[in-house]
């Protein structure tokens, strides 16, 4: 049982990182169906960190530092699946692009692009499996808060964790603190809801959505980095990510556009992803329709939240729309 | 010792194009008063209000605060100086709370929401305004969402309030709240300028009345010393002579005939009452009133556009004679029976034409159902479009221009054209000189005249009185839904218009009822 539910937080991760990410990004009015490619990108960027930082030390795990074995592939995700944000903005936000076509652009680019990147590192260790194993890596990200060992079920339920799943739930609670706490949040969300509002308040829109697009690609592309390093236990192979980028998207509606609420959607997420794996007696075909599970609720809470017809469970106003200042 | 002067205009010129919004205008407000700014619709006063308040930078002349010259490119600018305008259309953000919308943008100081509210009631209570910051607008009422704008140019300390028409979108009640508000305010020494075209508010409420006609400063007078009619004199000018061809109507009959019409639009607001009127064969019957006084609302109702709540319109068929209440009917069947509106909204393209289409296919939007082939025939509508282009002078490279590419007249033209094309018997148009040029204004009044020739019932509303004095040949006016008089187009005045017009809604229940 206990493994079970580490096993799901595991698997939800990824998706809080990319739920987090993408709320922030919607949150000025922008729908990033970017996001998979972005975290694959964020992925395969730490991957090739990790990978160059092992080759200079001799791939001799006394050679590395433990801090910049965490470190470089660390910032390298967060600058790789920036820049795709980068161009994600560029296009719809100074182009006025639409951003269904972009975003999806986006995630086949950023598919692709790992892919490319991932064969190439594969090629480069001659592996004779189609992947590589970056084991070392994955054991620094690993590393165990004290005690954890000795404490039972407690130590392993809260304390057995890589430092990347706490840093999901930090993140989505400072990202939940500063939309709705700070001055940020407020101008943040009002030019989600009304740019021309925003505007008239001297809230300068292009820069909020610019920085709230690429912060939040940086947030999700974390999420590729965490899967790689802690649920894979640092092994690559091409498409090994799946479908947990559109996951992300589904969770952001799960958790009606707020990050504290992602963070237990994202657990929960992960429990029914898993749920095929740990009852027995289960065909192959029956395994598929568990794993739509996460689907049929997130369509149960919108039939419940439309129901309802609270607007603050509503997505952002202005989203996916193009925002155009009047002729003065 | 004389007021002192919060704000100077000198000279402020401001042209848009060829069209000149202000020109040459001269104003003064000054400290703890109440300036009214009288107008028709397209006076300017809306523009030289926004040149104020930093959404337009003036051509020419100087603003002045306070005696010193000011330079106001922006609204940030314009709270620099303490003017603070709260305009029609709010921008208020829906699922924010109150204080949150009053407090967005302010970049000084800590963001602490919970001594903000306390600021907010704090000015609530010095005023009288009934408000709570801690409402989230989109559960608030129009008022209401009206009162979280003035508080909002109020907390960041503005001394100058510019509103924009305050009372357009207010009940009776509300306007006697608000009017208690303003003078309030009026008395802890802030200006107050209202934009208005409400007569009986003018003299209600303000202390000083500046008239703009066409662009141009006319004059200011105290109000005190002033009665509605000299008022009405200022706003509306002397009659200009426009030699519009009239026609004596040719054995007019009863075409349609409105009985006691009454409409709800979509917030639930009574936008026509008690209408009743008959629109004859072989005339124009011109339909005037402020902006916004049930005239769309009422050409929508004939078309089957806009559901009516009761009473009748009975249309009688010329081909049959028969009387067919268009009530029942749908927008088709309305149309089929020879109902043609051409309407001209705000936004030209908006009803009526699709603006990336080119010309023959937007005359094929009216023939679609025509033609037996399954596959579109495009031979007929280019001929239609080709001989439009040719009879009205549009100016266009050719029929496969997207329309969206003509000027506005243009576009005018062909919107016309095209109903007229289907030989109405009975035409309703709305603007349809709106931003025209004088040659092509003719060039609409001569179609109009040439259907009312043939027959046909025409139904024009404008907004250019001189016009319809000398276009129509009665002369309907509309005033907050309700007719407030018909008169013969040919003996009416613009002063008796203009008094017709600007009649409020209690007095008109006066006149209806007596």
């Amino acid at each position: 049982m206990i493994g079970y539910i580490t096993r799901a937080i595991l698997l939800g991760v990824p998706m809080l990182f990319g739920a987090t990410g993408e709320i922030l990004t919607e949150k000025s009015g922008h729908l990033n169906l970017g996001i998979p490619g972005i975290m694959y990108v964020g992925a395969i960027s730490g991957v090739s960190g990790a990978f160059l930082y092992e080759n200079s030390c001799g791939n001799v795990v006394e050679n590395m530092n433990p801090f910049l074995a965490v470190f470089i592939p660390f910032i390298c995700a967060i600058l790789g699946s920036a820049v795709m944000g980068l161009i994600y903005s560029f296009f719809t936000v100074t182009l006025r692009a639409n951003q269904n076509v972009t975003g999806l652009a986006i995630t086949t680019f950023g598919i692709g692009l790992g892919n490319f990147f991932g064969a190439s590192l594969i090629k480069l260790v001659n592996s004779d499996m189609p992947s590589i194993a970056l084991s070392k890596t994955s054991n620094f990200f690993c590393t165990k808060l004290p005690f954890a060992d000795d404490l039972g079920w407690f130590g392993e339920l809260f304390l057995s964790f890589d430092f990347l799943t706490y840093l999901s739930v930090i993140i989505a609670i400072i990202a939940s603190f500063v939309l709705s706490k700070t001055r940020v949040g407020l101008n943040l969300r009002a030019v989600g809801e009304s740019p021309a509002t925003a505007d008239a308040a001297g809230i300068n829109v292009t820069k909020y959505k610019y920085f709230a697009t690429c912060i939040g690609s940086a947030v999700a592309g974390l999420g590729g980095l965490q899967y790689v390093m802690a649920y894979a236990n640092g092994c690559w192979s091409n498409d090994a990510f799946g479908d947990r980028g559109w996951m992300a998207i589904a969770l952001v509606i799960f958790a009606l556009w707020k990050p504290h609420f992602a963070i237990a959607g994202a657990f929960l997420f992960g429990a029914l992803c898993n749920a095929n794996n740990y009852l027995n007696g289960l065909g192959v075909e029956t395994q598929e329709l568990f794993k739509m599970l996460p689907y049929v609720v997130t369509i149960i809470v919108l039939i419940f939240t439309s129901m309802r017809k609270k607007r603050e469970h509503q997505p952002p106003a202005h989203l996916g729309l193009p925002y155009f200042r009047e002729e003065r | 010792m004389a007021k002192s002067a919060a704000i100077e205009l000198k000279n402020i010129t401001k042209t848009f194009g060829k069209v000149v919004a202000n020109k040459n205008v001269s104003l003064t407000a000054y400290r703890g008063e109440i300036l009214s700014i009288l107008g028709e619709n397209g006076s300017g006063k809306t523009t030289l209000m926004n040149m104020i308040s930093g959404i337009y930078f003036p051509d020419e002349g100087q603003i002045l605060v306070d005696g010193q010259e000011a330079v106001i490119a922006s609204p940030k600018d314009a709270f620099k100086y303490k003017i603070g305008m709260i305009h029609q259309h709010f921008k208020l953000v829906d699922v924010f709370t109150a204080a949150e919308n009053i407090v967005l943008g302010i970049e000084e100081g800590k963001y602490n929401l919970k001594e903000s509210i306390s600021k907010i009631r704090e000015i609530c209570d010095k005023y009288g305004f009934d408000l709570d910051p801690e409402k989230k607008i989109y559960t608030m009422s129009v008022s209401e969402k009206q009162t979280v704008e003035i508080v909002k140019v109020l907390y960041r300390g503005a001394d100058i309030l510019i509103l924009d028409e305050p009372t357009a979108v207010l009940t009776p009640q509300e306007i006697q709240k608000l009017f208690a508000v303003l003078r309030r305010m009026r008395e802890a020494g802030k200006s107050i300028i209202i934009i208005t075209h409400k007569l009986n508010e003018v003299m209600e409420l303000s202390d000083r009345v500046a008239v703009l006609r066409k662009g141009e400063y006319i004059g200011s007078v105290n109000t005190a010393e002033t009665s509605e009619s000299q008022l009405t004199e200022m706003m509306v000018g002397e009659k200009i002579s426009l030699n519009i061809n009239r026609s004596e109507p040719k054995d007019p009959k009863d075409r349609l005939i409105v009985e006691n019409l009454e409409c709800v639009n979509r917030m639930g607001v009574k936008v026509l009452s008690n209408v009743s009127f008959t629109a004859k064969s072989g005339e124009i019957l011109g339909i005037a009133g402020i902006a916004g006084s049930g005239q769309r609302e009422l050409l929508e109702a004939i078309a089957g556009l806009q559901k009516i709540n009761s009473g009748d319109i009975n249309y009688i068929n010329p081909k049959t004679d028969v009387v067919e209440n268009l009530k029942d009917k749908t927008p088709r069947q309305i149309r089929d029976l020879g109902v043609r509106l051409s309407f001209v909204p705000e936004d030209r393209l908006g009803m009526g034409l699709v603006a990336n289409m080119d010309i023959t296919d937007n005359m094929m939007l009216r023939s679609y159902k025509k033609g037996k082939s399954f596959l579109l025939q495009r031979k007929e509508p280019k001929n239609l479009a080709e001989k439009i282009i040719e009879d009205l002078s549009v100016v266009t490279p050719g029929v496969s221009t997207p329309v969206r590419q003509l000027s506005g007249g243009n576009i005018q033209k062909i919107l016309v054209g095209r109903e007229i094309a289907a030989s109405p018997k009975l035409l309703m148009v709305a603007y349809p000189v709106r931003g025209l040029d004088i040659n092509s204004s003719y060039t609409i009044f001569n179609l109009l005249n040439e259907q009312k020739e043939r027959g046909v019932a025409v139904i024009f509303v404008g907004e250019d009185l001189d016009a319809l004095i000398e276009l129509c040949d009665r002369i309907m006016v509309i005033g907050s839904g309700r007719i407030t008089g018909i008169v013969d187009g040919r003996t009416a005045t613009k002063e008796e218009l203009g008094v017709l017009m600007t009649k409020s809604v209690n007095e008109s229940e006066v006149s209806n009822n007596g």
